[in-house]
């Protein structure tokens, strides 16, 4: 399974009937079991990119082609979103479920494969719980499960941890390497978070601001399963440091276009 | 010590400062924090009853305008045992909750209809923007005119009135849907209908419930119109023969009796809406 991101672009309307060009000619491929992370500036056209990987919005020119991936009925993505987007009226569980349901699968069925998912996340014990009732980390935890309860080919995640606070962040990361050696399944991650990228990616593919345009794509060649060690290791900071480089003059203009 | 000033560090640079050993820091919110006086309403209540009936009991109004509450309870007692009373509630009741019912059932699927879809939306809201306003006891003598003198024209001015409260509610309730449930739904392989069923429809069921419970009040004002307009039973009826035939204590009887309904409608749906939302904080 591979999936193409051929040739890309997206230009929006605004209301004045102005253009507003969101990414010009984005052209990747993820691997199988790849962890591509995608970084930049805010503004980058991050979110529209996975939006229309997703088959959430359609791009302006180009395609997104999924190469080798089984016909059936579930779905090839699945994503998790930045603001968790679970349904409040659904129980924890009852969330994981729902892509399950959509499948068509017997309840005994639905019920095993969310058991694997909340064990493998750690949501044991907060089954019956609604959203509401829960933390930010749990939050996410439960969008995650839902995600890859599905048994999607590609996992795009949007942001996941930008609403957790960073010592639930650094712990989620850690989660999210564990969870990635686990179900061994293509990850696309976006961030805007350097260490992050270079903790968790195979590959960075680095935006520039608006228009999203392709800057660098970094390999990093890190030795897996990455553990919390890695952070005070010298390569790791090379990478970090070689990212930065390319996302901190465009992170520089962005800053002087908003004041 | 009355001083309202925090120390800050660096205070004794400031010339017009004034210098103090200690000051507490008080709460300035506290006129804000929600007070709570159980006694108080039951108090006032019973004080209330009491006057009115001292008031009657001693003639300083006469009970032709004013009858004792202790007089109207009789009289509510008496009709309650002949039967009478329950004739009347049953009629009001009858009409209120068939009517109720088609306008919730109506409300919401045309509400989702023009919530969801672009093509009803566009043929519907001019319409239900134009219907809207005219008041729904004007439309009565036209109901029966088509409808014959009946329980059919009551029945329809109560859906009527309920309808356009259900139907905004739902409309704005869908509208205001989030997003992004329902992307994440559709990325979970949900398809239009199934949209509906799973996200819209529970995702709309708060605004379903502040809809009906508008909608109940403008009931059982439509149901005493209607009633006075044209019926030989319920308590729209009574009240209005009860003054022709200066039985004031029947009159209030009636009004009491409305009163009832109307907080026992209003606990119900909290009660339902309490089971149905209990996902809500």
């Amino acid at each position: 399974m591979k999936v193409l991101i051929d040739h890309i672009s997206k230009v929006y309307k605004d209301r004045g009937g102005g253009r507003i060009e969101a990414l010009r000619d984005i052209n990747f491929a993820i691997e199988e079991n790849e962890f591509v992370v995608v970084v930049g500036p805010s503004g980058c056209g991050k979110t529209t990119l996975l939006n229309i990987i997703a088959g959430l919005l359609s791009p302006s020119s180009g395609q997104v082609i999924i190469e080798g991936g089984q016909i059936d009925s579930k779905p090839h993505t699945a994503i998790v979103f930045q603001e968790f987007a679970l349904f409040p009226w659904r129980t924890a569980l009852k969330n994981i479920v729902y892509g399950l349901e959509e499948q068509g699968l017997k309840r005994p069925e639905q019920l095993e494969i969310a058991q694997k998912y909340v064990a493998m996340v750690g949501l044991q014990g907060f089954e019956k719980k609604y959203p509401h009732q829960l933390s930010g980390g749990m939050k996410q935890r439960v969008a995650i499960a839902r995600a890859l309860a599905t048994d999607p080919l590609l996992l795009m995640m949007d942001e996941p941890f930008s609403a957790l606070d960073a010592q639930t962040r650094i712990l989620m990361q850690y989660e999210i390497s564990r969870i990635w050696e686990e179900t061994h399944k293509s990850f696309l991650y976006i961030t805007h978070h350097i260490q992050e990228a270079v903790f968790l990616g195979d590959r960075v593919v680095i935006l520039s601001r608006r228009p999203g345009r392709i800057l660098d794509i970094v390999r990093i060649a890190l030795p897996r399963p990455r553990t919390e060690n890695l952070s005070r290791e010298k390569r790791y900071l090379e990478y970090v440091e070689l990212i930065w480089s390319h996302v901190k003059d465009q992170a520089k203009e962005v800053l002087r276009e908003t004041v | 010590m009355k001083q309202e000033k925090i120390a800050v560090r660096g205070t004794e640079s400031f010339t017009d400062g004034i210098k103090f050993e200690r000051a507490i820091v008080q709460d300035k919110t506290y006129y804000l924090q929600i007070k709570q006086h159980p006694w108080l309403s039951l108090i006032s209540f019973i004080t209330i009853v009491l006057v009115w009936e001292i008031v009657s009991q001693k003639g300083w109004v006469t009970p032709l305008f004013l009858p004792a509450p202790s007089a109207i309870f009789s009289e509510g007692w008496d009709m309650l045992k002949t039967g009478l009373l329950f004739e009347h509630v049953f009629a009001s009741l009858s009409r209120i909750i068939l009517g109720f019912f088609v306008a919730c059932i109506l409300g919401v699927s045309v509400g989702i209809l023009i919530g969801f879809f672009s093509i009803p939306e566009a043929i519907g809201n001019p319409i239900i923007a134009a219907t809207f306003p005219i008041p729904k006891i004007a439309i009565l003598p036209l109901l029966i005119l088509w409808l014959g003198i009946g329980e059919p024209p009551k029945v329809a001015v109560i859906a009527l009135g309920v309808f356009f409260p259900m139907v905004i509610n739902v409309y704005t309730g869908v509208k205001n849907v989030d997003p992004l449930l329902i992307k994440a739904a559709i990325s979970l392989g949900s398809n239009r209908t199934r949209i509906i069923r799973k996200v819209i429809f529970p995702g709309i069921l708060p605004m379903v419930f502040a809809g009906m419970k508008l909608g109940i009040g403008i009931a059982l004002l439509l149901v005493v119109a209607a009633e006075m307009v044209a019926a030989d039973a319920g308590i729209g009826f009574m009240i209005l023969t009860s003054a022709d035939l200066m039985e004031t204590k029947r009159l209030m009887v009636g009004l009491i009796v409305l009163s009832l309904l109307g907080i026992f409608f209003n606990w119900s749906l909290r009660t339902l809406e309490r089971i149905f939302i209990s996902w809500k904080d």
